[in-house]
């Protein structure tokens, strides 16, 4: 464990991207199994305690620290892990402290009632980088600034193996990896994976922004605003992956029996519904299919209300051709005839958007009134099927967003990178005309889109006109307008406004702007498209 | 118990604390005709007061920042600079006399003591408990009022034995033969203390200096402290440097003038770095938690030690310093001052 929260401590303190992946890598290349196993899953975000969470560190600390002081120091080091190893008293350090497979065997054997009792004895053995480490290691999410990505990068870089392969075994393993160990690290054969129903890295797009393309290399299909889902079938077997390979296929039953063929689809995952998306195609808004996320079990009911459907918009394996190599066209092709052989009731396929060029496009793009679009996607006909997001292939040019002028009413501190700046902020519009008594209400909160020196100058604003503060909640003067932009909005029982943004990020900082000039709710409502 | 928080004499305004019989402010954030003054750093002390009473070591940092002695730009208010020596007492007019106490914060930092119709007020300034090379040693003094500062007022903040932080740098030094540390500290004290400390641990070699801080090094020394060879990095080519500590304010840190050195290691030598995700938002590769402040436990035992009738928290985390008043049953309250901790950690 000595090693792993050395490690830990060295990246949190490490900004260049090659010094940390030759420091994963070393530790990876030095580290017995399955120690390095267990590591490698900490720094991808694989493990998993469902036993130990945030609020079990919470709740022992605070039975050990005044839960004022508690509350106190955790909002302003903005790090559960980080504050309860700080806060933990300090005593003689156990000379043989466990070892990394040692903790995981040990957090695994927790359940709800021992993870209280039996967590602050394992604390005890461990010095302050290792209880950091420990508690990181428990609760998930190590925010040390290494992503999933890079630790497979360095485990690449350690054995010098392609990061492509690794990927291809990756979400058919578990972890502590011995197999992918034994073949990177020993030239043993290649986990065989081939039976296995497992998710394959999404192939992502970039930002259009300033690019011109020509519509003779590229295609144009709507970016349906849904959620893109991979759907993979292996011997008979159907599984429902997210975006980021979680497998979802518990929430969405519906679609576990009908796909045909073994195959891996890309598309969107959509609910049906009838008030819009008229010509492109009977598909509710994403509030609509958020009543279907999330949930681990679905009721018949739910799956009458929102019955969901894929719109496919890739093919990626089809009867055990492997089509990623191929240019998109002839995927494009291999899906339309795909079609054919899918039931309608669960399957469309995603339109290609006719234009005559790129103004054209431009011109299709302003007209399109539709909520279950969010934009276009943009695919170059040539682009083989890459996991991740290849400079040049697919670009997305979303819909410009909405913007509406609200004003600064509350701010809470950040966490990571941001933890003890206040930058999360709640804003709110008035509920009639303020030069007559109007009341501000709150309609959404937004902690991006702002720079690092703009941060400062807010943070600074909230601590010099705090009004009021409510726990780690300030409320400050009115006296700042933001200009914040949003996909959509919708009705909601969250806010007192009854209004609900779809991704608020602060657009423009009005400085100059007076607060009675901020928009009114009533401005806000008339955007509601369901 | 005598009755305090009411009426009286002593009173907390956005910008200083005005001591009412006297009209004298302590550590004004705006000019006002007669100011004392706890130490030079900027949040403290701000240049253009009519009169300025300070310790002679205070009173020459701020000549040396705002040439007080002179007039001020605008010609418009003949300053007048009155030195009171540590242990000296002053008599302020209106039945109020100040004496001035080491704090331990930085050269020339002091406690102002107030004495008024039998009461005795003490107002720390910073303060740290820790030896320090660089200045005098906090002394404790009994009083009824004792105005606290809260920077590290929360219990995540203990600073560590500062052999240990040398040791880091030390060894990050020796570790990089062909680079240089480069160690962010605050301008006025900090930098002074951490090469005096260096000098403590038998490091002899020349330590290089960004400009700003030149001057104060050199009036450190002027006051007896010894700092070694110090060489300005503007007179010095990269292949000298290698295998050197080099010293520059926080803010040039992260600067285009970082680029002369020889691949530096960039260190910062404050409080906060404590916090792994303050020293992540600097840049800082090699964090040094060393501070010219009090942390937690020393805030809550100086408290206990001092024992006042009650507690009033100047800045810094006063909600966290309030609570543990609370739970021990102390009076206590928070002043709302503006401007702190503009300059300084």
């Amino acid at each position: 464990m000595k090693d792993f929260a050395t490690l830990l401590d060295t990246l949190v303190y490490t900004t260049s991207r090659n010094r940390k992946l030759a420091l994963i890598a070393e530790y990876l290349r030095e580290t017995p199994d399955p120690d390095r196993g267990w590591a490698l899953a900490a720094l991808t975000g694989e493990l998993d305690f469902p036993a130990v969470k945030s609020s079990t560190i919470r709740n022992f600390m605070k039975d050990r620290v005044d839960p004022v002081l508690w509350t106190l120091s955790r909002d302003f080091v903005g790090d559960t892990a980080e504050t309860a190893s700080l806060l933990w008293p300090g005593g003689e350090v156990d000379d043989d402290p466990p070892s990394v497979s040692q903790v995981v065997d040990q957090l695994s054997a927790l359940n709800r009632n021992t993870a209280p009792k039996e967590l602050p004895g394992l604390l005890d053995r461990l010095d302050a980088n290792g209880r950091f480490a420990l508690i990181k290691m428990a609760t998930g999410g190590m925010r040390i600034g290494v992503s999933a990505r890079l630790a497979k990068t360095a485990f690449a870089q350690a054995f010098d193996v392609s990061v492509e392969e690794v990927e291809e075994y990756w979400h058919a393993l578990e972890a502590p990896y011995p197999d992918l160990f034994a073949w990177a690290a020993d030239g043993a054969d290649p986990p065989d994976v081939s039976n296995t129903p497992r998710f394959r890295p999404f192939m992502l797009a970039h930002p259009l922004e300033d690019t011109r393309v020509d519509l003779a290399d590229f295609a144009a299909e709507w970016k349906w605003d849904g959620i893109r889902i991979q759907l993979v079938r292996v011997g008979g077997e159907t599984r429902l992956y997210s975006r980021s390979g979680d497998d979802i296929s518990a929430t969405f039953p519906e679609l576990l029996e009908v796909l045909p063929i073994d195959a891996v689809l890309d598309g969107e995952l959509l609910v049906r519904g009838n008030v819009q998306g008229g010509e492109q195609g009977g598909a509710a808004s994403f509030n609509a299919l958020q009543q279907r996320l999330g949930r681990k079990t679905v009721s018949k009911k739910m799956l009458a209300e929102f019955p969901a459907f894929v719109r496919l918009y890739d093919a990626l394996i089809v009867e055990g051709d492997d089509l990623r190599e191929y240019r998109w066209t002839k995927r494009r092709t291999a899906l339309e005839k795909l079609m054919g052989k899918l039931p309608p009731s669960h399957f469309d396929i995603s339109e290609i958007v006719e234009a005559r060029d790129f103004d054209h496009l431009a011109e299709i793009r302003e007209g399109t009134r539709d909520d279950a679009i969010e934009g276009l996607m943009l695919k170059a006909k040539d682009s083989p099927y890459i996991a991740g997001r290849k400079v040049g292939y697919w670009y997305k040019w979303k819909r410009d967003p909405l913007l509406i002028d609200c004003v600064l009413m509350y701010a809470q501190r950040g966490s990571g990178k941001r933890s003890s700046f206040y930058s999360d902020y709640t804003f709110g519009c008035w509920d009639g005309d303020p030069d007559e008594g109007a009341e501000l209400l709150p309609v959404g909160k937004a902690y991006s889109g702002f720079t690092d020196a703009e941060l400062k100058k807010l943070d600074r604003l909230v601590r010099q006109t705090t009004l009021n503060r409510f726990g780690p909640v300030r409320e400050v003067e009115r006296t700042l307008v933001f200009e914040v932009a949003f996909d959509s909005v919708h009705t909601s029982k969250r806010h007192k406004s009854g209004l609900a943004m779809r991704f608020p990020r602060i657009h423009r900082i009005r400085w100059d702007k007076p607060v009675h000039e901020a928009d009114r709710i009533e401005t806000l409502r008339a955007l509601i498209r369901d | 118990m005598a009755q305090t928080s009411g009426s009286h004499w002593i009173r907390p305004e956005p910008w200083g604390i005005h001591v009412a019989p006297a009209d004298v402010w302590v550590d004004p954030g705006r000019a006002v005709p007669r100011a004392l003054v706890t130490h030079g750093h900027a949040d403290h002390a701000r240049g253009g007061h009519g009169e300025t009473i300070a310790t002679p070591e205070t009173l020459a940092i701020m000549e040396l920042r705002y040439r007080t002695g002179s007039q001020d730009e605008a010609g418009e208010i003949p300053h007048k600079a009155v030195p009171v020596e540590y242990g000296e007492t002053l008599s302020l007019g209106g039945g109020v006399d100040a004496t001035f106490i080491p704090a331990g914060h930085v050269l020339g930092s002091a406690q102002i003591l107030l004495e008024h119709a039998g009461e005795r007020v003490i107002i720390t300034g910073d303060y740290k408990r820790r030896a320090d090379p660089t200045c005098a040693p906090f002394k404790v003094a009994p009083c009824d009022i004792f105005i606290t500062e809260a920077t590290f007022g929360l219990p995540v903040f203990t600073h560590p034995p500062i052999a240990d932080e040398m040791a880091k740098l030390l060894s990050a030094l020796e570790a990089h033969p062909d680079q240089c540390v480069l160690v962010g500290a605050y301008a006025l004290g900090k930098a002074q203390r951490v090469i005096a400390e260096l000098r403590a641990a038998g490091h002899s070699a020349p330590i290089y200096l960004h400009g700003a801080l030149e001057k104060m090094c050199r009036l450190y020394e002027e006051h007896g402290v010894n700092l070694g060879e110090l060489r300005l990095v503007s007179n010095h080519s990269k292949e000298e440097m290698q295998g050197s500590i080099v010293m520059a304010p926080p803010s040039a840190l992260n600067d285009r003038w970082s680029r002369r050195l020889p691949n530096p290691i960039t260190a910062m030598a404050s409080g906060w770095m404590r916090v792994r995700q303050r020293a992540r938002q600097r840049g800082v590769e090699l964090p040094l938690v060393i501070s010219d402040h009090a942390d937690w436990n020393e805030l809550t035992d100086t408290i206990a030690e001092v024992d006042p009738q009650e507690t009033w928290i100047t800045h810094g985390r006063e909600e966290a310093l309030l609570r543990w008043c609370e739970l021990h049953q102390r009076r206590a309250r928070a002043l709302a001052l503006v401007g702190r901790e503009e300059e300084d950690e």
